[in-house]
């Protein structure tokens, strides 16, 4: 087995056989559908609207699920002292930071699958395209990839799991406010700040059912550059 | 086997270690000894390539731990302060998971760590979870992971602390068992714990090499600054008169404890104590106790870290027991 599988393995046994896993699964999915309830399903609607507020609701509990997974991930083993463990193997900090962010996406993956069941409501008594709710789903799959790299990245940086979580709000949060900021200031730089928004300018068009090339270029980018600072970040710790 | 050549470790502006030189040659055992805070981890950490030196070189094998830190993780098993366990994981499942860390799979992964289960005596409790084990169990499962690839050198950091005295004998044993088969670096900062496990001593203080040498050549070294301590009955001045006869008696140091008690420290050569008891009756004070003060590695290691604290080079022949010391002392017993 790759160093990468042997830690995601052992990652997600630390998910299941701690209440952790299960907690954060249920509370999600007890939102989601709470929300598909009262927003959704609220007034007279067509019924692909209807999905579109449910992924947008979505890409909500997608996010702070991706917070709360993440943030043990490396502030969790530093304050138990087992990070030394991985350290001290010839095991690259690359392979390690990829390996934990498996694990959570593999994790959250499996959270996100258990609620297409409220899409499969409305395909059944309404009327939707499956390829809509397939888009739909690649797109939380992604954002749901974004930000748990982010959320990694602030547990690497963190000593105390809760200023992990604070850390990736934080990140998200700027990414979140792109497109706000984007609206106030004047093209050409409206162009190039509304290009980091993490839901409006890219999550949209997935919710609609459109799959672009540049959408999922932006979120795989963004993964990408947020595990490779994550590892950056845990190799510079050597020199402190 | 490890060449650290001036090595310094800065934490911001603190320095933990100081432009620090030694060898190791491979399969040696050797104990850092220092106080809480004398450098001993921040060395270990080091050599483990946890942490990188702020200037100096070290290498393992002709490795360097800047350039080539993958290449030395391979050679080493770690045991931090605290063992480095997943509480939620069986024994088993622990050593497994550390195991294949190290490349091992298949049977070699069974066989090793069938190695490791006994040489730490954790048979019984394999499939436990590590979360239900009491400290002992949990720092010799600590020790089974940093030995289950059979690493050339071994690194265990405060390996002894919080064990009860039946679990620091087998700790000792345990260590013996693993001695020949590795190179060995433990540390700790109450030596008796580990008297006849080391080849080597280390006492390491405020990040720098204070004494070395094997346990005897440090006892031999107490000998020369061993203390007596008399709880004599009478006057000050009367003892202070009566001590003064015997010119063997050298840095006396006397406390009134109470109107009619006085508690005296002195250094003497072996042969006149005699004469430091008969001096203090035929005064006719009395006597209520006279004891050598402690003995030990304990002692040594105080009195080295002492001395270095005071006096970096060169070392002292006899230290004089001043107040600023005898505080430094107390402190260091609280």
């Amino acid at each position: 087995m790759s160093n990468i599988g042997i830690i995601a393995r052992r990652e997600l046994s630390g998910y299941f056989r701690t209440p952790s896993g299960y907690l954060i699964a249920a509370a999600t999915l007890l939102v989601q559908g709470l929300l598909f309830n009262t927003r959704a399903l609220g007034g007279t609607k067509l019924s692909s609207d209807v999905l579109i507020d449910f992924l947008r609701d979505s890409s909500g509990t997608t996010t702070v699920a991706a917070v709360l997974l993440t943030m043990r991930l490396f502030a969790e083993e530093r304050q138990s002292g087992t990070l030394v463990l991985l350290f001290t193997s010839p095991v690259r900090e690359a392979q390690i930071v990829v390996g934990k962010f498996l694990s959570a996406f593999i994790v959250l993956s499996l959270v996100i699958a258990a609620s297409v069941y409220l899409p499969a409501l409305i395909f059944v008594n309404g009327k939707v395209s499956l390829g809509h709710i397939a888009a739909g789903y690649a797109g939380l799959m992604l954002v749901g990839s974004a930000t748990l790299s982010l959320g990694v990245l602030g547990s690497a940086l963190a000593r105390t799991q809760l200023m992990a979580g604070v850390l990736a709000a934080v990140f998200i949060f700027v990414f979140f406010l792109a497109w706000a900021l984007a609206q106030v200031v004047e093209p050409p730089l409206r162009e190039v700040i509304a290009s980091f928004s993490l839901y409006e300018k890219h999550f949209f068009p997935f919710m609609r059912g459109l799959v672009q090339l540049s959408d999922v270029v932006y979120y795989v980018s963004l993964t990408y550059l947020a595990l490779l600072a994550s590892t950056r970040v845990i190799q510079s710790q050597r020199w402190q | 086997m490890i060449v650290v050549d001036k090595v310094s470790k800065y934490y911001g502006a603190h320095r933990a270690v100081a432009d620090l030189s030694f060898e190791i040659r491979a399969g040696e055992c050797v104990g850092f000894l220092g106080l809480n805070g004398a450098g001993k981890s921040t060395t270990l950490r080091l050599l483990s390539c946890l942490l990188l030196p702020t200037s100096g070189r070290i290498s393992v094998r002709g490795l360097d731990v800047v350039s080539s830190p993958h290449e030395i993780r391979k050679l080493i098993g770690y045991l931090p302060d605290t063992p480095p366990v997943y509480l939620e994981m069986t024994v088993t499942e622990y050593l497994d998971f550390a195991g294949r860390l190290r490349g091992l799979s298949g049977a070699e992964l069974d066989k090793r760590r069938q190695r490791a289960f006994e040489l730490c005596s954790l048979q019984q409790v394999a499939r436990a979870p590590i979360s239900e084990l009491s400290h002992g169990y949990r720092q010799r499962v600590g020790i089974a992971q940093a030995v289950i690839h059979g690493p050339a050198l071994l690194i265990l950091d405060e390996p002894i602390q919080g064990l009860d005295p039946v679990q620091i004998v087998e700790m000792r044993r345990m260590i013996g068992n693993l001695r020949g088969e590795h190179t060995i670096l433990l540390s700790t900062h109450i030596l008796t714990e580990i008297e006849a496990t080391c080849d080597r001593i280390l006492v390491m203080h405020e990040g720098k090499i204070a004494a070395q040498g094997t346990e005897e050549e440090l006892a031999a070294r107490l000998k020369a600054h061993r203390s007596l301590v008399l709880e004599v009955r009478g006057a000050l001045e009367r003892v202070r008169a009566a001590l003064a006869s015997v010119p063997a008696a050298r840095d006396v140091q006397l406390q009134q404890r109470g109107p009619e008690h006085v508690h005296v420290t002195l250094r003497v050569d072996d042969a006149a104590r005699e004469q430091v008891a008969a001096a203090i009756v035929n005064a006719g004070l009395g006597l209520h106790a006279m004891q050598t003060q402690s003995g030990g590695l304990e002692a040594v290691f105080l009195q080295l870290s002492e001395q270095a604290g005071r006096s970096l080079p060169p070392p002292q022949a006899a230290v004089p027991i001043t107040p600023s010391v005898a505080r430094d002392a107390s402190q260091v017993q609280s």
